[in-house]
């Protein structure tokens, strides 16, 4: 499968041979596992265990979970209060499941900034990256269905706000916005379509990382230097690789162990730090809370959703231009998935050649700034849509694209990148010395 | 109509910058009271959840219902644990609840939950205590409650002894000012005065002390599988720890050789 040679899997007895000939499974295992994967990868690379271990790990708490809730309006919130009280260890069930959506968004956020800093999604992974931010907007969808389910009054009006983003679309909004919600308001029907959905979505995300895995197994990993793999014999790919079992199987594991260990202090000492209180109050369409505000997760993107209001010009612009279909609250609801897009087509908006962040010196700063804009959109997600948050939001969305419209493609032509290693063995060597017996020139790399 | 009513309500508060219902109570004083359950390794304390109880059924249930908890959860361990026979006699002497099969009220048995009670539009209590928060601080981050929890229990007994004293009418409603409350006006009267419950073993029974002893029994009403929640998170994380340990040890041994440091 990889274009990195390296040992093939030889069936010895004989019935693995019969097998080998009518469904070389193992074979398949065996060089997935095997995969020669670049020596050098730093701590940044084990997030992609991290995200496996989330899927599963909600994927078996959903189905467990299911088997004791009720979609329906009159019994949902009911029904979670008896996953809580009455079935066998469901009070943690259900907290693993609500918790193990914010580790995986923290994992998912770092997995894509790492790959943002050191141009992971740059030729040939382009499929990858893109294939990636599918799965980042289907977890997306999943996290937000699932936030509606316990039928608190978050999740209700949460419901309420995100799936009227659709009826800001001109013409055709109203009658898209009552065709997801199944009616003229969130109700019972929305209920059960999330609910399916919710179950649904998971198992696409699935299907989704099989591919793209299958991706860079096929390009090979990215690593912390963006030289790629010397590829010339399997002698020469071996001095930039080892397998990937056991030595970052165990090293990502040790990851897993530790960011779990936290991950349960969150669980058992504080489950509803990361939640809404308002949640825990039956949904009611009657009343609407002080403040609608969505997951953590999403509070960057709803920052960016409200930074355009009718008083900037550039909303008003568009307005003028369009001859007033594109008010502000559409042009809100565009900036907000225009941002994921815009990440999406980073690797042609990039026109630098260089592949690693760790060798671009204007570069590194760009992409740190980005990295606090993020956060600050996230805080300002939170906060209530008046100045001087309001302004702060604008500055930080516009920053936002200005980075992947403006700053990439520039950067990449006045920009002059430091020396690279030559090899991935180079790199290594300056970090840990050279092996005895190994026979390459002195390497003179940055350290880290 | 309603509906649609509400959804423009929502509409105008997402999107829209709206500065004069966004504060949200910046004007509330939650009172820090030091409760037992706080913290990674505090517990319920059995006696106050007891009395609690009694002050709930006594005063609060004449308005307020607890819907979401089984009368038999009393004597599970994390909470009151009250024997078996006495919760028996609890339920039957102080509420009755309707039994579609009989088409009529008979007294309450443990299996039946609390009752739900909006005669007077009394919010359920069952979750109270997860459904409000305080101390939001510093700078709306809430990075206190991850130290001190999120403090619904202390928002309630916040409540309870946060009357001023004042009173106005509004609409034909008499309101009453409290510091905890957001706006500083709520239509529920002074519930609890000194001495108004006579618990058995003579504790005291100060407006301050009830106000804590009810609000902790709330808290153990929302989530009463705390305690078994944080002995989980305890030895969950004990044992993580130990195979971090473990597998650091295995990762380091793994790599020497190929790190060309000095191995064996």
């Amino acid at each position: 499968m990889s274009g990195i040679p390296h040992d093939h899997y030889e069936p010895k007895t004989g019935g693995e041979k019969w097998l080998h000939k009518r469904l070389p499974v193992v074979g398949l295992m065996y060089d997935t596992i095997m995969i020669p994967t670049p020596k050098n990868l730093n701590w940044m690379w084990i997030w992609g265990i991290v995200l496996t271990f989330c899927l599963v790990l909600q994927i078996v708490t959903g189905i467990v979970l299911v088997m004791h809730y009720t979609p329906h309006v009159d019994m949902a919130f009911a029904s979670v209060e008896h996953i809580m009280r009455n079935v066998n260890g469901g009070h943690m069930l259900r907290y693993l499941h609500a918790n193990g959506a914010s580790l995986f968004f923290i994992a998912v956020y770092a997995h894509i900034f790492r790959g943002l800093y050191y141009g992971s999604y740059k030729a040939p992974r382009e499929i990858t990256w893109i294939i990636g931010m599918l799965i980042f907007l289907a977890m997306m969808g999943t996290g937000f269905m699932g936030y509606v389910l316990p039928w608190g009054q978050m999740s209700f009006w949460g419901a309420t706000v995100i799936t009227g983003l659709f009826g800001a679309i001109p013409f055709i909004g109203e009658p898209i916005q009552t065709w997801l919600l199944g009616g003229p308001a969130v109700d019972n029907p929305t209920l059960n379509r999330f609910f399916s959905l919710h179950y649904l979505l998971p198992f696409i995300i699935v299907g989704l990382v099989a591919v793209h895995i299958w991706a860079f197994h096929t390009t090979g990993n990215n690593n912390p230097t963006g030289v790629e793999v010397r590829r010339g014999s399997k002698a020469e790919a071996e001095k930039d690789t080892v397998p990937f079992w056991p030595y970052f199987v165990i090293k990502d594991l040790f990851a897993l162990a530790v960011i779990m260990a936290v991950f349960w202090a969150v669980v058992g000492f504080m489950p509803n730090y990361l939640g809404h209180p308002d949640n825990y109050i039956e949904a009611n369409p009657l009343v609407t809370p002080a403040h609608i505000v969505p997951e953590w997760y999403f509070l960057p993107f709803y920052a960016i959703l409200r930074a355009f209001t009718s008083e900037v010009w550039v909303v008003q612009f568009a307005s003028f231009v369009t001859g007033g279909i594109v008010d502000a609250k559409f042009f809100g609801v565009l900036a907000m998935f225009g941002s994921i897009a815009v990440m999406a087509i980073v690797p042609w908006l990039d026109t630098s050649s260089v592949r690693s962040g760790r060798y671009r010196p204007m570069f590194k700063w760009w992409f740190w700034l980005l990295v606090i804009d993020f956060f600050a959109l996230m805080w300002l997600g939170a906060m209530p849509a008046e100045e001087p948050y309001a302004s702060f939001a604008l500055i930080g969305s516009a920053y936002w694209f200005g980075y992947f419209l403006v700053i990439l493609p520039i950067l990449g032509v006045i920009e002059k990148p430091t020396a690279q290693p030559a090899t991935i063995e180079e790199d290594f060597e300056a970090h840990y010395g050279k092996k005895s017996g190994a026979g390459s020139d002195a390497a003179t790399a940055p350290a880290e | 109509m309603m509906k649609k009513l509400a959804i423009s309500a929502a509409f105008a508060l997402a999107m829209a910058p709206i500065g004069a219902m966004a504060a949200g109570g910046g004007d509330q004083h939650i009172e820090d009271f030091a409760f037992s359950f706080e913290g990674p390794f505090g517990t319920f304390d059995r006696n106050q959840l007891q009395r609690g109880l009694q002050i709930y059924t006594e005063v609060c249930a004449a308005c307020h219902g607890l819907k979401q908890v089984p009368i038999r959860t009393l004597s599970d361990e994390g909470g009151p644990q009250m024997p078996e026979d006495q919760i028996r006699v609890y339920a039957a002497d102080n509420f009755e609840v309707f039994d579609p099969e009989l088409d009529d009220f008979r007294p309450a048995t443990p299996v039946d939950h609390f009752p739900a009670n909006d005669s007077l539009g009394a919010p359920d209590l069952s979750l109270m205590a997860k459904a409000r928060a305080g101390f939001h601080g510093p700078y709306g981050l809430g990075l206190n409650q991850m130290f001190r929890g999120m403090g619904g229990a202390e928002y309630i007994a916040s409540i309870l002894t946060g009357y001023t004293g004042e009173e106005k009418e509004e609409a034909g409603v008499i309101l009453y000012e409290n510091t905890a409350f957001p706006g500083g006006w709520l239509s529920m009267g002074p519930p609890l005065s000194d001495e108004q419950v006579e618990f058995a073993d003579g504790h005291s029974n100060t407006v301050h002390h009830m106000a804590q002893d009810v609000s902790a029994f709330l808290m153990w009403a929302a989530e009463p599988k705390l305690m078994a929640r944080k002995q989980a998170g305890f030895v969950g994380v004990l044992f993580l720890t130990f195979l971090s340990v473990l597998l650091y040890l295995t990762n380091k041994r793994i790599w020497a050789p190929i790190k060309g440091k000095k191995t064996d």
